[in-house]
């Protein structure tokens, strides 16, 4: 098995008194797509977010457990929150694109981590813009507001934006879930040409597209990983009762 | 039947009062402008007041209208949107927050004549600042503090938490969040804050007249326009009302005219800056 570029180790996240990740531990493989099913309110997000920290601005949420990242404790105190953002990037479930210009909006990123050199800049945008394969829609357009963009360019340049620090992991909840097929089909068809140089964690609610676009699955139910495989094992010969009545349409 | 009817005698009723508020309001900028614009002249504008010569000039009021404005903006604008910044991104909600934003929405119900005792008792007599422009924009100050803080903290509240997310989840520090997503956004809602602030401090009277005083000169040397600060000053409001009580109805007409052009112009010009601000960041921001 390849090296696995985040583990975690039985971790725990209580919202106050609300217990919303059961003790989850998974190792999640390098340079692959692992996607992570589940009924609504069971903790996908939660657990997305507990991988960048992000759960840290919700007031009361409390972590127990270790993530690792390369082997390196997250949580940990010698651990640098921005650098950890930088190296795990998030693209959220509603487009999310600044109120400013299709350029700023990709240069903020690296801006944040001091890159202010103009040319060095540009380059970064034009390549983010490629990599997230909206290059030709917007290349005349870098000086307009990205507000004007539709639902699924909007999203695709935040996947843009979210490449431009350079991350060497895409945390996606629920990407396409805001989107029309069209849109879908090319975000989906964009996290197969990203795979291979990321590692991607994506959350959906959408069976194909589970099936479609990743090598592992991990199931939750009610804060719990009921099971956790190589897609084509979970989709094909699932083990446990509850995994095959969930993606066979009984519940959720 | 009888809905209809009843539908539109009450909107007959709106219309009616709709006109009634407009006229009124169109009646008396008309009236005001009739009797007091024959007596603006370049003259008047430029010059002081002069016993000796017997003119009339309201130039020495004009200075120390925008002294009054820029320097009351100086000290409230970065302390209002300091305290919003503070009071929505990082005090912890709760009991003090509230407790503050009670105390500032009070403080701006308070009548501005106990501001104005306060103020010369505080800043003029305790620091020593006597009857100063100063004095008169440190009162002022506390007077438009809280509609600075109220309109940033509306503001900052209205900017989507979408924005702050994504800043954050790329490892944007809250400072810098901030500084490049939150006030930028918010921006709209700070300069109609401000604008209204400048009404206030344009309007002004009762504050000022214990604080500012009225002196109506326009100093001689370069020092003089530092030293200005600290000497006693009158507003054009300040003229006008003194000028009423001297029953010189033609200069304090001609004071209100001027007074209603400052006012209208202030309000264009924002007007077209909050427009050039929200094209900026909306739509085409200027070219290919
Ligand atoms: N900020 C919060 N405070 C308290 N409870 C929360 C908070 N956020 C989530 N929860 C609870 O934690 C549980 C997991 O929520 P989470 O958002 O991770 O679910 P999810 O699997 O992403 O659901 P969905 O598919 O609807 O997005 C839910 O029961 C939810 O009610
Ligand atoms: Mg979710």
């Amino acid at each position: 098995m390849p090296q696995s570029k985040i583990s975690t180790e039985k971790l725990n996240l209580y919202y106050g008194a609300k217990h919303a990740l059961k003790d989850i531990t998974i190792r999640i493989r390098s340079n692959m797509v692992t996607a992570l099913i589940g009924p609504s309110g069971c903790g996908k997000s939660t657990f997305l977010k507990s991988l960048n920290r992000m759960n840290e601005l919700t007031d009361g949420a409390r972590t127990e457990g270790k993530v690792y990242l390369d082997g390196e404790d997250i949580y940990g105190s010698g651990m640098d929150v921005t650098r950890l953002r930088k190296r795990v990037g998030m693209v959220f479930q509603q487009p999310n694109p600044f109120p400013m210009t299709i350029y700023d909006n990709i240069a903020y990123g690296p801006k944040v981590h001091g890159v202010r050199n103009k040319e060095k800049l540009d380059g970064i945008v034009e390549r983010s813009l490629r990599q997230a394969a909206i290059w030709e829609e917007v290349e005349n357009q870098l000086n307009r507001t990205a507000m004007g963009l539709s639902g699924g360019q909007k999203q695709r340049l935040c996947i843009a934006r979210a490449l431009a620090v350079e991350p060497e992991v895409l945390l996606m909840d629920e990407p396409t879930s805001a989107l029309d097929p069209v849109s879908t089909l090319k975000v989906e068809e964009l996290i197969g040409q990203l795979k291979g140089k990321y590692t991607i964690v994506i959350v959906t609610h959408n069976m194909q597209q589970a099936a479609r676009v990743s090598d592992d699955t991990a199931f939750f139910l009610m804060g719990e990983m009921v099971e956790f495989d190589t897609t084509a094992r979970l989709f094909v010969h699932p083990a446990d009762r509850r995994t095959q009545e969930y993606i066979t349409g009984k519940f959720g | 039947m009888m809905r209809k009817l009843k539908d539109d005698v009450l909107l007959c009723l709106i219309y009616l009062a709709a006109f009634f508020a407009e006229f009124l309001l169109i009646g008396i900028l008309v009236y005001v402008f009739v009797k007091g614009f024959p007596h603006i002249s370049l003259h008047f504008l430029t010059t002081v007041t002069s016993v000796l010569e017997g003119t009339v000039g309201i130039a020495g009021n004009i200075v120390n209208t925008i002294y009054m404005v820029v320097l009351t903006l100086v000290i409230a604008v970065p302390v209002g949107i300091g305290s919003a910044i503070y009071l929505n991104e990082y005090a912890r909600p709760g009991k003090i927050v509230r407790l503050i934003e009670f105390t500032t929405q009070t403080l701006s119900g308070i009548p501005s004549i106990i501001f104005g005792l306060f103020g010369m008792v505080f800043f003029g007599v305790t620091l020593g600042l006597g009857y100063s422009i100063l004095t008169g924009a440190l009162t002022l100050s506390l007077m438009v503090l809280p509609l600075i803080t109220r309109n940033t903290q509306e503001a900052l509240k209205t900017v989507p938490e979408s924005y702050t997310s994504g800043a954050i989840g790329m490892g944007a520090g809250k400072w810098y969040v901030i500084r490049t997503i939150l006030l930028p956004s918010a921006m709209p809602g700070i300069v109609t804050g401000i604008i209204l602030a400048v009404g206030r401090i344009l309007g002004e009277s009762a504050a000022l007249l214990f604080t500012a005083g009225s002196g109506y000169f326009l100093p001689r040397s370069l020092g003089g326009w530092f030293h200005k600060m600290v000497e006693s000053g009158g507003t054009l409001t300040i003229q006008l009302y003194l000028s009423m009580e001297k029953a010189q109805y033609d200069t304090a007409f001609a004071i209100a005219v001027v007074l209603l052009g400052m006012v209208l112009g202030m309000n264009l010009l924002t007007r077209f800056f909050i427009r050039k601000i929200e094209t900026a960041k909306f739509t085409d921001a200027g070219g290919e």
